[in-house]
């Protein structure tokens, strides 16, 4: 039950630098954490972000442990032409998540 | 020994002279006592995590659950109208319980009577979702919870939870907020210990967490053996604490250190 | 002969404990915490024979974080991202986390802005380094300190 928010300008001018932040609900379980027993817990992890415009890919983000939980992740962006921002989270257990939005470029 | 006596003596006068409430041009949120870059995150819609529990409670508002197949929204309607200024009332009387309850219960109440399902458990994923989405809709308003003849003594019993010396410490609630707030614990401020922002991100906990999950916290930092979830004593100390806070505004989903 | 053998025994504890955690290796105990050996080796995976110079990276930290949890980092490369001249990646790593890899962001001309932000954990005090690829296949480095503190009432005794 993963959720996702992403905020992105609805339209920009073609050429505009825009901002993309992205914050995906995750505990990003270190496997360095003891349970009450002592026992370990194992690693749960984001490990890859993509984020692709109108299917060409624009940003990648390898994620180790050391990134927090509930990761947020911004980057920027050039808007060259209407369509869908597509993005993809995936990592450990077959942990897989898709969100797109659509932009608006004139 | 008459030494020790007199320095107790004076300890005790002392206690007694300074702990009382903040007056209220001193009264200050946990917002005011954390960092820049935290306080950054709370403001931040799109940085800020208890929003993504804000937008599950979403969809849990507009769910069927139960046997009686019936969701929040078909009672009560958009939450951003109906449930406006809510959660900064809580906790309330109720007259079926005969006494105060706070927000977790009162949705609990609702599954179980309205909507004829299992309560959830506390600091369960559902509920956390579903009080931060509805304590979103409190979100800048000022915290007033009602006190009169049917929920004073409860207030009282909150008060001298509040005001109590308890556990290995011997340590009162009011000896740290009342009378040390501003100072520093181990390297960290101590705040005044208003409930503004609840349910709200701890970055100690790296999720969401409610009100009586960070009293519980307390009173085991403090050496007090932590009252169960849902026990009359921390809901009692819920309303003393909004009480307390009466007039601040209500900041949740917050973010804390 | 007790008391030698139990000596004996003291001076190795004592000898590990003194010698830190160069000695782990040997005893095969795991670190609690990456050493900068280990952050020199994971740097060397990424960026191969090539050598690193000091500049051009900027790393945005707050300088005390209350908890090393969240700490929110902000990673910027000043460069003209255009097809001939841009950040190809942007690399994270910290010298005192039980391993050394934090991030690897991958961009390109593509992205307009060479900049980066997220929230980090950082096990303790500590410093956060940074390292960029370039397009003309060179390597720049940038590095910031955290202090890290900690809650006082921690839910755990």
């Amino acid at each position: 039950m993963a959720s996702a928010l992403i905020n992105v300008p609805a339209r920009a001018k073609r050429g505009e630098i825009i901002e993309v932040k992205t914050l995906i609900s995750h505990p990003m379980e270190t496997g360095y954490r003891r349970s009450q027993l002592g026992a370990l817990i194992p690693r749960d992890i984001i490990r890859l972000f993509v984020c692709t415009y109108n299917g060409t890919e624009v940003f990648r983000a390898e994620l180790h442990p050391a990134i927090a939980a509930n990761p947020f992740i911004v980057f920027s962006t050039v808007a060259t032409e209407s369509g869908t921002l597509a993005f993809r989270w995936t990592g450990d257990k077959g942990f897989s998540v898709a969100e797109s939005v659509a932009i608006t470029v004139a | 020994m008459r030494r020790l006596c007199a320095a107790a003596g004076a300890i005790a006068l002392a206690t007694s002279a300074f702990a009382g409430e903040i007056p209220r041009s001193d009264r200050r949120s946990g917002y005011d006592f954390m960092s820049r870059e935290t306080r950054a995150m709370q403001d931040d819609d799109s940085a800020n995590p208890g929003l993504l529990w804000v937008l599950e409670g979403d969809g849990l508002w507009n769910r069927r659950t139960g046997t009686a197949s019936r969701a929040c929204v078909d009672c009560h309607g958009d939450a951003r109208v109906s449930m406006k200024g809510v959660a900064a009332r809580h906790p309330s009387f109720s007259a079926a319980q005969g006494r105060p309850v706070n927000l977790e219960q009162r949705i609990n109440g609702c599954r179980i009577n309205q909507q004829k399902a299992p309560p959830l458990a506390w600091e369960s994923r559902d509920l956390l979702a579903l009080t931060a989405y509805v304590a979103r809709q409190s979100r800048g308003l000022p915290i007033e919870v009602g006190i009169d003849q049917r929920t004073q003594a409860f207030l009282d019993a909150g008060r001298a939870t509040f005001e109590r010396r308890q556990g290995q410490l011997n340590l009162a609630c009011s000896q740290c907020h009342d009378d040390h707030w501003g100072r520093r614990l181990a390297g960290n401020v101590v705040p005044q210990a208003h409930p503004t922002g609840y349910p709200l991100y701890r970055l100690e906990w790296q999720t969401l967490g409610s009100l009586q999950r960070r009293l519980r916290n307390c009173l085991v930092g403090m050496r007090v053996e932590p009252y169960d979830y849902g026990a009359p004593e921390l809901v009692d100390l819920e309303l003393f604490l909004m009480w307390r806070a009466r007039g601040m505004t209500f900041e949740a989903p917050a973010v804390r250190p | 002969m007790k008391r030698r053998t139990s000596r004996r025994r003291f001076l190795l504890t004592a000898g590990g404990a003194a010698a830190g955690f160069g000695l782990a290796s040997v005893l095969q105990v795991t670190p609690a915490r990456a050493t900068p050996a280990a952050m020199q080796e994971a740097i060397s995976k990424v960026v191969g024979p090539a050598h690193v110079n000091t500049g051009r990276v900027k790393l945005e930290l707050p300088p005390l974080v209350e908890n090393g949890n969240a700490v929110p980092l902000t990673v910027s490369v000043e460069s003209p991202m255009s097809e001939s001249d841009h950040v190809r990646a942007i690399h994270v790593f910290t010298e005192k986390n039980p391993q050394p890899d934090v991030a690897s962001f991958h961009l390109g001309p593509r992205a307009g802005r060479a900049s980066v932000a997220t929230r980090i954990r950082l096990a303790d005090t500590q410093t956060v380094l940074a390292i960029c690829e370039l397009s003309d296949g060179s390597f720049w480095s940038g590095s910031g300190p955290v202090v890290v503190t900690l809650a006082a009432c921690l839910e755990e005794p």
